[in-house]
């Protein structure tokens, strides 16, 4: 039945006749009809805020707005923010698209749309809104990479350049300490420009002739076996293309990171472990009718009780739900003699805290779109982490030759680690392989909260031993890690929670066992932080017990402890450079202290005319490995390219989710060209046309890829000086490159001709290297388990309502110890974006699951912080280099996330004597346990 | 995705009831939308065929004063209530519970009457409209009528108008007089479903240094929005007093019918926190009542 109406539109001032369906959204009409893609759709629940367009000037969500309401009102989309020259220049961006790029308010770029248009709205009221305003307006319009004070600022600067006439102001953010010609300075990301107006182009965003759309069915129950399987008539439903069942896989039947467990499909008499499973896939002629057939499509199953935590998942009596058992791994670290270290301590402490299942929630959900080419290959367009993992898994289901397959990475509206394990790209695949036509698996929010891995929940029991003077002398921890149906990256994360268990402090005597177990809840795997988020929380939060037990001060104990040069790790690493733990810990702790003169910042006191409001800080310290360590072969590779217009290009295909790679590759290639960032371009994420650089993960690639595209472009400017020597017949020594030139004695030579000259004599003006970071050693073998460590210290100021226990952070101090600050610019964005979701991990974030059923499957209820969350946050950059990093530098991705939530539990002890052990942080417990106290008191 | 058969966007109200009424198949009435459609869209509401989007109908748009009370129409977004000169002076409880609802982007689109009609036992809007002592008017093909607010609830989720026969049009609340204030407030948690755990909203007449009348609403404090009247008959006649709010909070234990939600709030928090918000409600609300004289 087709009831299509037509309607006229104005859209960014233009007149457009469209048909719609009844009750098709203005969302829709956008981005199917009118090609409208700077629209973006995050959740299709009038919960994020990013699909934001105005409607008479008025901020609306256009996912939930019926199109035939915009009749006779004017819309705007940010592709009509722009103003056009008409000169064959492009755009002239909106004050507000300028100050969001040269702020680095742009990170994935996937909510910016949103996030300027709903900007746009407040200054079209107000044109000099206070933060309190803004935030007031953005509320709703929520950020992941959450850049939220840079989006405040950058919408005051376009305030301010829209109210006075004036250029936008200059950003005030602070270059590295030793910059050089390129690195160590502000740099704007490569594909900022795009992002602000909404050009950019995400998976979902791309349209093929003849694309079909594809829908999974999914077990829904979270154990049991399928017992039957029909899907005849989800294949007799007109306009659909393909039903597919296990039994259409032409290849092998599982996938996985490490280990290949995760069946692609679940077939008849194999077991479902987690209600994610899928059973059948179904490509049809358009979304709509996928979802019919998914209803048509029979499964009976023989329904097993779940498997709901890794303690249960231990006991003997459990059900096996994988052939080997329950347990992935059982990671150990020793060191020392434990029981000898209890026996000379002064004081024993033990405690068992818990973390959350947390989502990454990025925003934009998974999407592939398989394409089947007419050579007989198959394209893969998806935002992933690992596309060459991606391009290897597919490979082997389809059955073929892995370089049949090509991966052609997207932007990726965020990541965060969950985006590595594979999620449409097999089942996209097999649809396009089966129907010869382009597919595309979009999945809404509803089924990434449901079928991706998550971060893990732990239990971690620690037990320590100190002398009087607060010296460790043993640290005991059990960790049970519930890594869910599928190991996914659970072993190496659950690794990492372990060997970072006992903290960045040196004790003698060290003694951590994890169960990382199988439950029947989604998989766990990889989430920034890895692991060491969890166990951090654990320690950091009785470290502060234990000075409060010997009355010695919580930084105090901390520099007692504290790794250094020299120190040994409850690995049997011997650090030998770049600890920049104390320092931090020192600039912390003075910048707290100066924060708060005349008063002890770790004691409570009322807030001011708010006597039942408390206030106190508290802080936390962390570490984090950069690079996967323990063993493994830790490489990437690069090419750099120099082209006859005097372009460079580098290609790898690691992997930009929004944290800023291209821009630090685009650096370092300029940097050692000493040409601008801009005369490099980033190819990144394509498996024909880019090296591997390996998984973007483990904070890695800063050091990995960029050692690589440094070393390749060295050796680029290596045999373009021999060239340039032979040719002007100058010893290499002659020769150099300075501004944007090469100096060949005293002769200038534009790097256009030096690549005409490589070619002239029959070379490639390309190098590719393969970088090798430093060898490590498995964990249990001693040695260096990594070749880097980065630190960060912060301290939390929190207000906790005694009268509800409702508790505002107020500021942060975040020190980190970075190494090298490539480009302060992004590096900014990480820290005060790491910070803004690891206070969502404190406060907000919650994955329930119970009994193997998602409770939080709509992001209406798995909750983000939004821009109302953003404390006063006061970056401390501290650059200890490490001798092998490019230019010094360390990973950061991770290391700042980890520390803040501890920073925020020790402050709520230190406001109201409160301990909370259990995360997130449930405002009710908070109130009670008050309360108790209270009345124990009087 | 489709979300109905039929999208009917009428002008007028009785063009809205005409549609309602020949309707062939299922029917209902769509206002902002922020609710049904995702409801809709989500499975979490049984597919409808013809569904009448009433936002476009200018007399359910208007907010004016007409004679001794106020007219809000019930397609008045919960923006124009936040930022109605008109709502802050007679109606300060309701301009405070249209600004908390959603985030700015909703309050654009949802509609008070859709808050309303939605019959939750704890929508802001509805809870601060119940002090207000609201009315709703009611159209129908045949007539116009006026029923007390608290007619219209039947149940969580349910109210009694008839889905083909009754729009609800209005609401009329009478004019602030001397000597009056309200005021409302509610308790979020940071985690979880986005609905208040518990909200709050009073309505008082202070004459002589003591309340010579009041209006207490709490929610969710029963299947439907209701007034809680112990408290109300203790309060009526006593001066704002620390001891008095006390027992306020007391009698409200005795009356309101609080209970644990899961992944929301357990009973014992919710009776503690009724305590806090009867407090701010009633200070605030003294304190309007008095700049109001």
């Amino acid at each position: 039945m087709s009831n299509l109406e037509m309607i006229t539109l104005n859209i960014n001032r233009q007149e457009m006749q469209v048909s719609v369906e009844p009750g098709q959204t203005l969302a829709e009409v956008l981005r199917e009809n009118l090609n409208l893609t700077g629209t973006k759709i995050g959740c299709n629940e009038d919960e994020c805020g990013i699909c934001t367009v105005l409607v008479d000037g008025e901020p609306i969500l256009s996912c939930n707005y019926p199109a035939v309401r915009a009749e006779g009102k004017s819309v705007l989309t940010i592709e009509g923010l722009a103003e056009s020259t008409g000169n064959g220049h492009g755009p002239k961006l909106h004050p507000l698209q300028e100050a969001f790029v040269r702020y680095g308010a742009v990170q994935c770029g996937f909510c910016i749309p949103g996030q300027i248009l709903t900007a746009y709205a407040l200054l079209l009221r107000n044109p000099d809104p206070t933060i309190d305003e803004i935030r007031h307006d953005l509320k709703d319009t929520l950020c992941r990479c959450a850049g939220y004070p840079t989006i405040e600022r950058a919408i005051r600067a376009a305030a301010f350049a829209m109210r006075t006439g004036q250029p936008i102001p200059d950003p005030e953010i602070a270059i590295s300490g030793e910059p050089l010609t390129v690195i160590g300075n502000l740099q704007v990301r490569p594909d900022a420009v795009a992002k602000v107006t909404g050009d950019a182009k995400f998976t979902d965003d791309l349209k093929f002739g003849e694309m079909l759309h594809a829908a999974v069915k999914r077990a829904g129950i979270p154990h049991g076996f399928v017992r039957s399987l029909n899907v005849e008539k989800a294949q007799a439903l007109p306009g659909v293309r393909a039903v597919l069942t296990a039994e259409d896989i032409p290849g092998q039947l599982t996938h996985g990171l490490v280990i290949h467990d995760w069946p692609s499909l679940i077939g008849v008499d194999q077991r479902v472990r987690y209600v994610g499973d899928a059973v059948a896939i179904v490509a049809a002629d358009n979304h709509k009718t996928a979802l019919e057939a998914l209803d048509l499509i029979e499964v009976t199953y023989d329904v097993l009780d779940p498997i709901t935590g890794p303690v249960q998942a231990r006991q003997p009596d459990a059900p096996q739900l994988h052939e080997k058992g329950n347990l992935l791994k059982h990671i150990k670290v020793r060191k020392g003699d434990l029981e000898a270290g209890f026996e000379a301590a002064d004081i024993i402490l033990e405690h068992t805290y818990h973390t959350a299942t947390t989502d990454h929630a990025f925003l934009e959900p998974e999407c592939t779109i398989a394409r089947p080419t007419p050579e007989g290959r198959m394209e893969i367009y998806v935002g992933s982490q690992i596309p060459y993992a991606d391009r290897y898994q597919v490979a082997l289901a389809l059955g073929w030759e892995e370089k049949r397959v090509r991966v052609v990475g997207q932007l990726m509206g965020g990541g965060f680690g969950g985006k590595e394990d594979i999620a449409g790209q097999i089942h996209a695949a097999l649809l396009a392989n089966a129907t010869g036509q382009p597919v595309k698996l979009l999945y809404d929010r509803h089924e990434s909260l449901l079928a991706h891995p998550k971060r893990h929940a732990t239990q971690i029991k620690l037990k320590i031993g100190a002398s009087k003077d607060g010296r460790l002398t043993a640290v005991e921890t059990e960790l049970y890690g519930d890594t869910g149906a599928y190991a996914s990256l659970g072993e190496k994360v659950m690794t990492r929670a372990t060997t970072h268990s006992s903290g960045p402090y040196e004790s003698p005597n060290v003694r951590a066992d994890c169960y990382a177990m199988y439950t029947n809840n989604p998989p766990s795997g990889a989430f920034r932080g890895f692991g060491v988020t969890q166990s951090a929380f654990a320690v950091e939060s009785i470290m502060d017990t234990l000075a409060e037990k010997l009355g010695m001060d919580p930084v105090e104990i901390r520099r007692i402890n504290a790794l250094k040069v020299g120190s040994v790790t409850n690995t049997g690493q011997v650090l030998t450079e770049s600890v920049g733990l104390l320092e931090c810990l020192d600039r912390t702790a003075a910048k707290v202290r100066e924060l708060c003169p005349g008063r002890d910042p770790f004691k409570p006191v009322p807030m001011e005319g708010a006597p039942h409001v408390m206030k106190a800080w508290g802080l936390a310290v962390a570490y984090k490995n950069t690079g996967l360590g323990g063993g493994a072969p830790d490489k990437a590779g690069a090419e750099v390219e120099l082209f006859e217009d005097g372009f460079l290009e580098v290609r790898t295909s690691s992997a930009e989710l929004g944290q800023g790679l291209v821009t630090v590759l685009q650096m370092i290639v300029a940097e050692e060209f000493q040409v601008p960032a801009e005369r490099v371009n980033v190819l990144v994420m394509d498996t024909d046309l880019t090296p591997d650089g390996g998984p973007t993960t483990a904070s890695r690639q800063t050091y990995v890829t960029g050692n690589a595209a440094r070393l390749a472009a060295q050796s680029l400017r290596e045999a373009a000086t021999a060239t340039l020597a032979e040719r002007y017949n100058l010893p290499p020594d002659q020769i150099s490159f300075v501004e944007g030139l090469a100096q060949v004695g005293d002769q200038q030579v534009t790097l256009g001709e030096a690549a005409k000259a490589m070619k002239d004599e029959g070379k490639k003006p390309v190098t590719m290297y393969e970088y090798w970071a430093p060898e490590t050693k498995p964990l249990g073998e001693g040695g260096d388990m990594h070749f880097a460590f980065s630190f960060a210290v912060q301290a939390a100021e929190v207000a906790v309502d005694t009268r509800t226990g409702e508790i505002h952070i107020l500021r942060m101090v975040a020190a980190t110890d970075v190494g090298r600050a490539l480009n302060p610019l992004g590096l900014l964005g990480q820290i005060e974006g790491g910070v803004m979701m690891a206070i969502g991990n404190a406060l907000t974030e919650e994955f329930i699951i119970e009994g193997g059923q998602v409770f939080t499957d709509r992001l209406a209820r798995y909750r983000i912080p939004s821009i109302k969350y953003t404390p006063e946050i006061i970056p401390i950059v501290i650059e200890d280099p490490t001798a092998e990093g490019p230019y010094g530098a360390k990973g950061i991705g991770e290391v700042i996330s980890i520390p803040t939530t501890p920073a925020i539990t020790n402050a709520i002890y230190n406001a109201v004597g409160v301990r909370v052990d259990r995360l997130p942080i449930d405002q009710e417990k908070l109130y009670f346990a008050m309360k108790e106290a209270a009345i124990e008191k009087a | 995705m489709k979300i109905c058969n039929r999208f009917i966007y009428p002008k007028s109200v009785s063009d809205a009831l005409d549609a309602m009424g020949q309707a062939p198949g299922s029917v209902k009435v769509l206002a902002g939308g922020t609710d049904l459609l995702l409801d809709l869209q989500q499975g979490r509401h049984d597919p409808v065929d013809t569904l009448v989007d009433i936002t476009g109908i200018d007399e359910m748009c208007r907010l004016e004063v007409r004679e001794e009370r106020l007219f809000i129409g019930a397609a008045v977004p919960h923006r124009t209530i936040t930022t109605s000169p008109l709502i802050h002076q007679h109606a300060p409880a309701l301009a405070e519970a249209s600004g908390l609802i959603g985030g700015p982007q909703v309050r654009n689109v949802a509609t008070l009457g859709g808050n309303v009609a939605h019959a939750l036992p704890a929508a802001d809007g509805t809870i601060a409209l119940m002090v207000l002592d609201a009315r709703a008017e009611i159209a129908t093909l045949d007539e116009r009528r006026s029923d007390p607010l608290a007619s219209l609830f039947l149940g969580p989720g349910q109210s009694t108008l008839d889905p083909r026969r009754e729009l609800l049009v209005g609401f009329e609340i009478p004019l602030r007089q001397p000597g009056q204030g309200s005021a409302f407030a509610r308790v979020m948690r940071p985690q979880g479903v986005a609905i208040a755990i518990l909200n709050c909203s009073v309505w008082l007449q202070r004459q002589d240094g003591i309340i010579a009348d009041v209006r207490v609403s709490l929610g969710p404090s029963g299947p439907t929005p209701r007034r809680l009247t112990s408290v109300e008959d203790y309060l009526r006649g006593r001066p704002l007093r620390e001891d008095h709010i006390q027992q306020a909070h007391c009698l409200l234990l005795d009356e309101a019918n609080f209970r644990t939600s899961r992944h929301r709030a357990t009973q014992a928090y919710r009776q503690d926190m009724a305590g806090v918000l009867i407090t701010d409600t009633l200070k605030t609300a003294w304190e309007r009542a008095v700049h109001y004289e």
